[in-house]
């Protein structure tokens, strides 16, 4: 079943054209991994999914290359971040003041979940990098909806506890498109891995019809 | 160099010429016949302050500090209300006419229909601060990091997404905020004293016509005191509790009653220019003209000649003075600077300029001493702190004392003194517009004459005017920052410095209050 479909479209980034016609249709039950040096678009090809599938009215959780997080709130209320737009604006104000106890059972399980239990009530500002990140994450997953797009979501940790975070990601969501700069991780998590350089789409497949010197062609100079 | 094509010598240079040619017309002379007299009593009693009147002072204390809290409050909570609204006209134009208007003059404006009581004060203060605190917590909610916001879904509503993703980004800067106008609110509620409320300025003057010395340095104490110890009693927590007790301390003010409809008539006839509330609108010019000719025009004339002497001299005060404040200059002479320094930026100018005249007699001398010495001792604060940061990073080899200041201090610092100068520059005429109160011949002084005449309308017309020219400087001032290329001082963090000093206002702050006047 198609989830969403980008048909021959031109893609800007910042006023300058990335993707001058491309591409792209995503599956239920897909976990796509768009891999590409820096700069090559994958930003760009991302954001053209979410605002794709947000205007078809699909619930989309996201995690941000930039965070977005507020520092002076605590891990919880960053998390409950995701659902705002769930409730009124009264029954948020009310859960600024404090956290309604199901909303924090919920939060409390998904932030052990991503190794963050201990930080719970911590402004974000404290955090880490690494641990600022998980709250991203955190927020997307208390968020929920049918996908989930991270644009290098966990691209502030070490490789097993990016590993650790990914399936975390698997297991909440059935459909994923991220960004990784991690090939093996890319390899380990994805069902279909995309390679974007310069604008283009350079290949399509299953990690297991990648070939290495298709991923060396990717980042050659 | 090429975009700024005014010189900082040209600008210099031309000030002081302009002071030069005021100088003819102001009136500097030393009135009083023993001033060295009355400035030992003065000296002594500030050495030996008297606080044998400890009931009265406890008393105006406590309502001193009732009415800025009160007032900083209520301004603070409307302001913050409106603030996320500041971009619509009409609203913006009500909060910028609320905020051109002096605490004074609307405590005297405000005496027409509430009389002595409590609201005149809480509210004299109130509602310019509404004014102000809109202007600047809406430029602390569109400074803010836009990011959060753009992370939220897209169906998220605007008051949960302000609450969410802005509030809590600018909470910190906006208690800076403030805490520095609690400050101000002291400042305001202290003077508020010298045109009848019970607070210290109305001790002051009490304590100043018996010739009670040590009562009158009791006063100031107390005042310094108040005010350099803010941030240590003005907690988050504890400002329920400061609001409970101001209630209650206002609440045992009595006031004289007022007769009923007194707003009723102040806003439909008291202010209505006579000829318009008689019906004969032809009048109107013939109404206005004597206005403008014998009163306006001089008495403008008379504000910028004290407002140009006043700016030169804080200058010179500023750029000499605040290497005192500096260690690697002034040695061990920097702890005495330091502490007068404190004194003299934390008393109002108009309370130094009530205290100078008793000392000088009347003249304009007083007036423009009081203006420069604390804007001067402002002034000075704020480039010694900048100079300790250059001093940390100077060459080990760097030369110390008078050369310290000479080759390295003064050049590296004069854009940034000229540029602080500048933004005092239209709260000098500001003040000095108020300073009329005293019985110089300012702007302040003809509004006083119409209210104590009940000439409402008139005083309208003076007020505007006052508004008119304090606008017009301000735009001038804002033109000549930006052709010296120093428009972008208002950019440094604000909050972060206060911390470090807890008795004075940080440059992000000074200057924003500079510009929202």
């Amino acid at each position: 079943m198609t989830l969403t479909r980008l048909t021959d479209e031109r893609l800007a980034y910042g006023g300058a054209t990335v993707f001058d016609g491309v591409s792209l249709d995503l599956r239920a039950g897909e976990r796509v991994v768009l891999v590409g040096p820096s700069g090559a678009g994958k930003t760009t090809l991302l954001s053209a999914l979410y605002r794709r599938m947000v205007a078809d009215g699909l619930r989309v959780a996201l995690a941000p290359q930039e965070a977005g997080l507020v520092p002076q709130l605590s891990v919880i209320k960053n998390t409950l971040m995701g659902r705002l737009d769930d409730h009124g604006a009264l029954r948020n104000l009310a859960a600024l003041i404090r956290t309604p106890k199901p909303a924090r059972a919920e939060i409390l399980a998904l932030l052990a979940e991503l190794g963050l239990a201990d930080q719970a009530g911590r402004a974000v500002e404290g955090l880490s990098g690494g641990q600022k990140q998980r709250v991203a994450l955190a927020r997307a997953l208390y968020r929920g909806g049918r996908v989930f797009l991270g644009d290098e979501p966990v691209s502030a940790v070490d490789e097993t506890q990016a590993k650790a975070l990914l399936s975390v990601v698997a297991r909440h969501f059935e459909t994923s498109v991220l960004s990784l700069h991690d090939l093996d991780l890319a390899r380990g998590f994805a069902s279909r891995i995309i390679g974007v350089r310069a604008g283009a789409i350079l290949f399509d497949a299953p990690p297991a019809g990648v070939t290495q010197a298709q991923f060396e062609a990717l980042y050659a100079r | 160099m090429h975009a700024n094509p005014l010189s900082r010598r040209a600008l210099v240079l031309a000030m002081i010429a302009l002071a030069v040619l005021a100088l003819p017309f102001a009136d500097l002379a030393v009135s009083a016949h023993d001033p060295w007299g009355a400035l030992a009593r003065m000296g002594q009693g500030l050495l030996r302050p008297d606080f044998a009147a400890i009931e009265q002072l406890g008393t105006a204390t406590a309502r001193t500090l009732a009415f800025a809290l009160m007032g900083v409050a209520i301004g603070a909570v409307a302001g913050g209300l409106c603030a996320p609204f500041y971009g619509f006209r009409p609203l913006r134009a009500v909060l910028i006419g609320l905020r051109s208007v002096h605490e004074l003059f609307w405590a005297l404006l405000l005496m027409q229909v509430t009389g002595l009581s409590p609201a005149t004060g809480v509210l004299a203060i109130a509602l310019p601060y509404t004014g102000v605190f809109a202007k600047v917590f809406a430029e602390q909610i569109e400074e803010a990091d836009p990011v959060p916001a753009r992370a939220l879904a897209p169906g998220v509503d605007a008051l949960s997404r302000f609450l969410f993703a802005r509030a809590p980004l600018v909470a910190g800067d906006m208690w800076s905020y403030v805490l520095y106008r609690v400050e101000c609110g002291l400042r305001s509620s202290a003077v508020l004293g010298f045109i009848g409320l019970p607070t210290l300025g109305f001790q002051l003057d009490a304590f100043f016509r018996v010739g009670n010395y040590g009562a009158v340095g009791a006063v100031l104490m107390i005042y310094v005191a108040l005010v350099v110890t803010i941030r240590h009693w003005m907690r988050l927590a504890l400002v329920p509790l400061w609001l409970a007790a101001s209630v209650w301390v206002l609440r045992g003010v009595s006031t004289p009653p007022m007769g009923a409809g007194a707003l009723w008539r102040f806003l439909t006839q008291d202010i209505i220019p006579a000829p318009l509330r008689e019906g004969h609108w032809g009048e109107l010019p013939g109404w206005l003209a004597p206005m403008v000719t014998q009163q306006i025009i001089p008495a403008t004339l008379t504000t910028l000649v004290v407002a140009q002497l006043a700016l030169v001299l804080t200058g010179a005060l500023a750029f000499g003075g605040f290497s005192a404040l500096v260690r690697q200059v002034a040695g061990i002479a920097v702890w005495p600077a330091r502490f007068v320094t404190i004194v003299l930026r934390t008393i109002p100018e108009y309370m130094l300029a009530y205290i100078f005249l008793q000392v000088l007699g009347p003249s304009m001398l007083p007036v423009i001493l009081a203006l420069s010495i604390h804007n001067g001792a402002i002034i000075a604060h704020l480039l010694s702190r900048e100079a300790g940061g250059i001093v940390a990073g100077l060459r080990v080899d760097a030369p110390r004392g008078a050369a310290l200041w000479g080759y390295e201090l003064a050049p590296r610092l004069f854009g940034r003194f000229l540029a602080l100068s500048l933004y005092r520059w239209e709260m000098i005429l500001r003040e000095t517009a108020v300073m009329g109160l005293l019985g110089v011949a300012t702007l302040g002084f003809y509004l006083d004459s119409a209210l104590a005449a009940l000439r409402l309308d008139r005083a309208m017309v003076l007020i505007v005017a006052i508004a008119l020219l304090t606008a017009a400087l301000d735009a001038l001032s804002k033109i000549l920052r930006g052709r010296l290329g120093a428009a972008s001082l208002r950019l440094i963090p604000s909050g972060r410095l206060t911390d470090k000093d807890p008795s004075c206002p940080s440059v992000s702050e000074m200057v924003a209050d500079s510009q929202t006047r």
